[in-house]
């Protein structure tokens, strides 16, 4: 081999890519981005131009209806916090940060697509139509999620980190095999969306998934909510280069948005899905946001960063974003703001109070759906369960 | 009715293939399995039947494979998944595991995981590392997953059958070194047992082996030397299901005979042959006339195959087992 060839080897980032920013606050120049830090529409360059035509059907009702998904979300989150701090929770994963990420995607998606969410993805379940009520109480430990997934096209909460990716990309799969993509009809044509985080993105599940998923061309949206902190570990423990950059290394295009731009992850998950549903094949898409919270009400998000960052992204934050937007363009008054207000308290109240009043679930169930067939163990030791509880009675 | 002679291999595609024409639903997944036909040809001419869509060559990743099988099955399929060897299942064990074994329960009910998980199992062929493994345990221990292994050519035609109609996940274990074993099967009538179902190969009154798989050969090879040996009249089980166990087959043998041996490729310390020692010993102790051993694998990792014939149960070590439980 000559010098010449060696010269010729590219290099491994995409040459119309600038190298990540440092700064952990900025998207850098990729980033598609609609509404800025203090509500101002930004302009369209060339990155986010392209998106633009995603948002000609956001009307002045769109806006206000997404900005109520957001603070709905939001509240039902800080709800959760408080029910787990109140005992009634054995844990709960805050959003808190991620609301536009979530409910961009979530609200982009047609009630045929299917969404397979890790355990943070409260957003995508209420625009998928799941009942808060429902995840606190899988939180609560009175089962394991029980709300019906074929019936919103929600999977359940998959816990374990990557997993996830593999079951949407296989749903995909055989989406393809119904024929349900391609065919222009927007009832029938179906995309799939894959939620993880920027943890996520060094497990081996969700790697196989993208080489899958590309191998197959099929019809699934990837979305990694970057929210830059895996427990205790930032981005440059799990990541040279980001996620939307490796993308392009599958075989797919990726895409980095602001994740705290509502505007921005709608009109951007919009394109994706319309990708995937035509029969183009998978996008990933990198929501660049910020996990504002601790990781689980377990953990203590002091002892590794610092309040500054946290600060710093507090200025970005995607529910006062689009308010001020809102408010700046005369589309809510006060009133307004005070019914949605109150909307959201009466929301809480109900989640609060029938997650006090949830029963615990009687013993002897822990036994059932083990199996969808019976299964001799399995009813031999629901028997002598039942038996020794029986025990008790007759003392 | 029509009675054909065939090899396991041929009797897995048979079963494949006439599970296939029955649901439009069913679909085969894995490295290999499509032009190539495996690499012990068990999915031979399938894809070319069925097309690329219903038996897809795979990357070549263990829990992708598994991982994609979940979404298809989420969404109405029934997918058929081959692992190429034994050892080759660990990349997958999450996937199985955490997954594949819990969806039904996690979901209370609403969801069902119709897989079929197919592994080439055992040793006695020569090979290289990590191709002669038997770790149904792992399996048969996780709750959710149903196992089962097939001995005959008859079993593997059914049984494939059956564990593909299951709306549980099954393990599958096929025994790779007796997959050119030949048998008769009855075509076109209905299957002989049920899944789950353990069937007496050979009556005897003096002592029971409990095997599957490749040892069913072994076992019955040992019967017959006894008996040509004016020996101990030898019953021997063949298990065919390793979760659920068929505890009243089991138990009514034992009962008969009062001594019990296990046979199995796997090594014995916390396996298949501990689990059947210890219920054999609860629900028979009063029949009992010597403790149940057990003739299996040593317990280190397996072996290079220049030992394989002395780390895998022979008919002289279950012979020897037998005199053992006899001389108590």
């Amino acid at each position: 081999m000559s010098d010449d060839d060696v010269a010729q080897v590219p290099s491994s980032a995409p040459a119309t890519h600038e190298p990540p920013a440092t700064d952990i606050t900025d998207g850098g120049p990729d980033m598609v981005q609609f509404l800025d830090a203090d509500g101002q529409r930004v302009e369209p360059g060339t990155v986010s131009e392209p998106y633009a035509a995603y948002l000609d059907d956001v009307d002045d009702e769109a806006l206000r209806s997404l900005y109520r998904d957001l603070v709905l979300v939001r509240r039902v989150d800080s709800e959760g916090f408080a029910l787990q701090r109140q005992g009634e929770l054995g844990l709960w994963p805050s959003l808190l940060g991620q609301e536009a990420a979530q409910v961009g995607a979530g609200r982009a998606m047609r009630t045929q697509d299917y969404a397979f969410p890790g355990y943070r993805e409260h957003g995508v379940a209420w625009c998928k139509g799941v009942d808060p009520l429902n995840l606190l109480g899988m939180f609560r430990g009175v089962n394991h999620g029980g709300w019906d997934s074929a019936e919103h096209n929600f999977h359940l909460y998959t816990i374990v980190i990557g997993n996830q990716m593999l079951h949407a990309t296989g749903y995909a799969m055989g989406v393809q095999r119904d024929g349900d993509v391609g065919t222009g009809d927007p009832e029938r044509d179906t995309a799939v969306m894959a939620f993880t985080g920027d943890g996520g993105t060094a497990q081996g599940d969700y790697n196989e998934a993208l080489v899958f998923a590309a191998v197959a061309q099929a019809p699934v949206v990837f979305f990694v909510q970057n929210n830059h902190w895996a427990i205790s570990e930032p981005n440059d423990r799990q990541f040279v280069i980001p996620p939307y950059q490796r993308a392009r290394g599958f075989g797919f295009p990726g895409v980095r948005v602001d994740g705290n731009d509502v505007l921005a992850t709608y009109a951007v998950t919009r394109a994706a899905l319309e990708r995937a549903r035509s029969g183009q094949g998978p996008t990933l898409i990198e929501a660049f946001t910020y996990r504002m919270g601790a990781h689980t009400t377990s953990d203590d998000p002091t002892k590794y960063r610092i309040a500054a960052e946290v600060d710093a992204w507090r200025a970005k934050d995607p529910v006062d974003r689009l308010r001020k937007h809102l408010v700046a363009q005369g589309l809510v008054d006060d009133q307004w703001l005070a019914d949605l207000d109150a909307e959201a308290d009466t929301l809480a109240d109900r989640i609060r109070r029938e997650c006090q009043q949830m029963p615990d679930p009687p013993h002897e169930e822990m036994f059932e759906h083990v199996y969808a067939e019976p299964h001799p163990l399995v009813e031999r030791e629901a028997a002598a369960f039942a038996a020794y509880m029986a025990g008790f009675d007759e003392d | 009715m029509t009675t054909q002679k065939m090899t396991i291999a041929k009797a897995l595609n048979a079963g494949m293939r006439k599970a296939m024409e029955d649901d439009p639903k069913v679909v085969l997944m894995g490295e290999d399995v499509g032009k190539l036909g495996g690499v012990f040809r068990v999915t031979e001419h399938l894809q070319k039947d069925f097309g690329e869509h219903r038996v897809v060559d795979t990357p070549l990743a263990e829990s992708g494979i598994l991982g994609t099988a979940v979404g298809m099955a989420l969404r109405g399929y029934r997918p058929v998944v081959e692992i190429q060897f034994d050892g080759f299942v660990y990349p997958a064990f999450d996937q199985i595991v955490s997954q594949v074994a819990k969806m039904h329960y996690r979901s209370l009910g609403k969801i069902r995981l119709p897989l079929v998980i197919r592994i080439p199992y055992g040793g006695g062929i020569g090979a290289v590392e990590h191709h002669s493994e038997s770790n149904e345990a792992y399996f048969a221990h996780t709750a959710g997953l149903r196992v089962v292994t097939c001995a005959t050519p008859e079993d593997a035609y059914w049984m494939m059958q059956q564990a593909v109609a299951s709306d549980d996940p099954v393990v599958f274990y096929e025994p790779k070194r007796r997959y050119h074993e030949r048998g008769f099967i009855e075509l076109g009538e209905a299957a002989p047992y049920e899944l789950h179902e353990a069937v007496v190969r050979r009556e005897g009154t003096d002592v029971t082996l409990l095997t599957y798989g490749p040892m069913v050969k072994v076992s019955l090879a040992a019967a017959q030397a006894a008996e040509l040996e004016d020996g101990p009249d030898v019953e021997v089980v063949d298990l065919r299901s390793l979760s659920p166990l068929d505890l009243d087959v089991i138990t009514a043998s034992v009962a008969k005979t009062g001594r019990c041996v296990v046979v199995n490729e796997a090594q014995t310390f916390l396996g298949m042959s501990s689990e059947l020692a210890a219920l054999v010993q609860q629900e028979c102790f009063y029949h009992l006339e010597a403790p149940v051993l057990r003739v299996g694998g040593y317990n280190i990792p397996y072996p290079p195959s220049r030992h394989e014939e002395h780390f895998l149960p022979d008919l002289d070590r279950v012979l020897h087992a037998v005199d053992a439980a006899l001389a108590y």
